[in-house]
């Protein structure tokens, strides 16, 4: 990790890497919402940071004026120079994005209404069983140790092995798309050499994964994408390698990142603990409540033509970080917003997004979620953190654990 | 008291069927459907406005006619 000069003005040169904003940014949102709610800085390129719920769906909404074009926190903005040569090979890099979630309509609408079936409730219901039972694998390895990195080995481990069996491309490479995934969005945001390394990985991962499905069609999603038509025309190629890209990318750090958060309320909060085995019947409002207060996603968006927000004036090119967790912590809008409350009864939470890229895989998110605590609760019923300062804390792009080790009573794997 | 999907404005969060799951669905796409045609029974009254409070786009509308 780099170390980058400290911030002494968060209104006008904040730093959404910085040591203090990755562990605990609730009192830096809740200081700019009130003195200065669209903050700007010009660290990592010019940008914006809306910190009001208000202001950040009002950007989401306005798709004519921010685009989707460049959804990374960092790094060229549509039009900019790449960050690399392309070589012999490579031309199809060049038209690889990561549709639909980078696509503006029109592209955006028949884009999404590809891959939305296959994110449906009904359809990511058929993974519970099997994300339950990988859950259940994992406390069978570390539970008679009496202690485990509830980041490492649990929560990132779970989300790439389900999307790495949904994609049909084996779990026995799971580290390595989680360096791939970590690549693009957390180490690489920072570096660009790691960030184009890994998406040169990714996408002549799939670049083979394709071929070999166009010779052996199997019942998996590259398949089922192989097949995909746009008004009567199969769906470019590089299109689909940018749909797999998103899936991999977009499915991985996101619900890992949101399980060890929770894992680390869970381990700081018995009280909490507690009242999920008392009341059961709390865990749908639970989760949602969880994704509010623990949101991991910070998208951007790109601003397309001059315009001005609540009297801020923002440039063609410039970029908007949609600050999605600040919003979820919105007093306006959420009553006592910096506490957890299980069974809040109002909780019209972004932490999906807002709008028509609300992410698409929102409700294999929450399954995942879910199971992996249930599990987790139902073997490790009680657990604590082994040493609160050592904790470690990615963010940036996509906030949660990296390192939280936690004690508990040994347990027995299963038989 | 009837309730109605604003579809301009749903984008599939699907909050609406977590708040109120015998009163609200999805379609193969994610979008929310309502299950009860017609008159909402008063036992799931609370739960259908607390799904009108829990939808991030504001798309759930109540007809308390």
């Amino acid at each position: 990790m780099t170390t980058n000069p400290p911030v002494t003005d968060w209104a006008t040169d904040y730093d959404i890497f910085a040591e203090e904003y990755v562990r605990e940014p609730w009192p830096i949102w809740d200081e700019l919402r009130q003195t200065c709610p669209i903050a700007h800085s010009d660290r990592w390129g010019t940008s914006y940071l809306p910190t009001r719920y208000e202001d950040v769906v009002a950007i989401a909404h306005d798709v004519e004026h921010f685009s989707s074009r460049g959804v990374l926190v960092t790094g060229p903005r549509p039009g900019e120079e790449p960050e690399y040569e392309l070589q012999p090979g490579e031309e199809i890099f060049a038209n690889i994005s990561a549709p639909p979630i980078t696509s503006d309509p029109p592209e955006h609408q028949w884009a999404r209404r590809l891959i939305l079936p296959i994110f449906a409730p009904a359809a990511v219901a058929k993974y519970e069983e099997g994300t339950r039972e990988l859950c259940h694998q994992l406390i069978d390895g570390f539970i008679a140790d009496g202690r485990a990195d509830s980041a490492h080995d649990y929560a990132q481990q779970i989300p790439v092995r389900v999307i790495a069996t949904m994609l049909g491309v084996g779990t026995e490479r799971s580290d390595e798309f989680t360096q791939w995934v970590r690549g693009m969005l957390e180490v690489g945001a920072q570096d660009p050499e790691v960030r184009v390394q890994a998406f040169r990985s990714i996408i002549e991962f799939f670049i083979g994964e394709v071929q070999d499905r166009k010779e052996n069609p199997k019942a998996d999603l590259i398949t089922e994408m192989l097949g995909f038509e746009v008004d009567g025309e199969p769906v470019p190629e590089y299109h689909i390698l940018g749909t797999c890209l998103l899936m991999l990318v977009a499915g991985v750090d996101t619900t890992w990142s949101s399980i060890g958060s929770a894992m680390w309320h869970f381990a700081t909060n018995p009280q909490d603990r507690q009242r999920l085995r008392d009341e059961p019947e709390l865990w749908p409002t639970a989760i949602e409540e969880l994704l509010r207060a623990y949101s991991p996603v910070t998208m951007a968006r790109i601003v397309a033509a001059d315009t001005e927000v609540k009297g801020c004036p923002m440039h063609e090119g410039e970029r908007v970080l949609m600050a999605f967790p600040a919003a979820n912590r919105d007093p306006e809008v959420f009553d006592r917003p910096n506490e957890v409350i299980l069974d809040r009864e109002h909780n019209r939470h972004l932490a999906f997004g807002s709008g028509i890229h609300r992410c698409a895989g929102s409700n294999l998110a929450r399954l995942e979620l879910r199971v992996a605590l249930q599990t987790w609760l139902e073997r490790i019923p009680a657990f604590e953190l082994e040493d609160p300062d050592a904790v470690v804390w990615a963010g940036g792009q996509v906030r949660g654990t990296r390192t939280a080790w936690v004690t508990f009573p040994p347990g027995s794997p299963r038989s | 008291m009837k309730v109605r999907v604003d579809y301009d404005r749903c984008t599939g969060h699907q909050a609406c069927a977590i708040a109120a799951p015998q009163v609200f669905g999805a379609d193969d796409y994610g979008n929310a459907t309502v299950l009860i045609e017609g008159e909402i029974p008063a036992e799931l009254e609370e739960s259908a406005r607390r799904a009108q409070a829990n939808c991030p786009e504001h798309a759930i509308h109540i007809d308390e006619s």
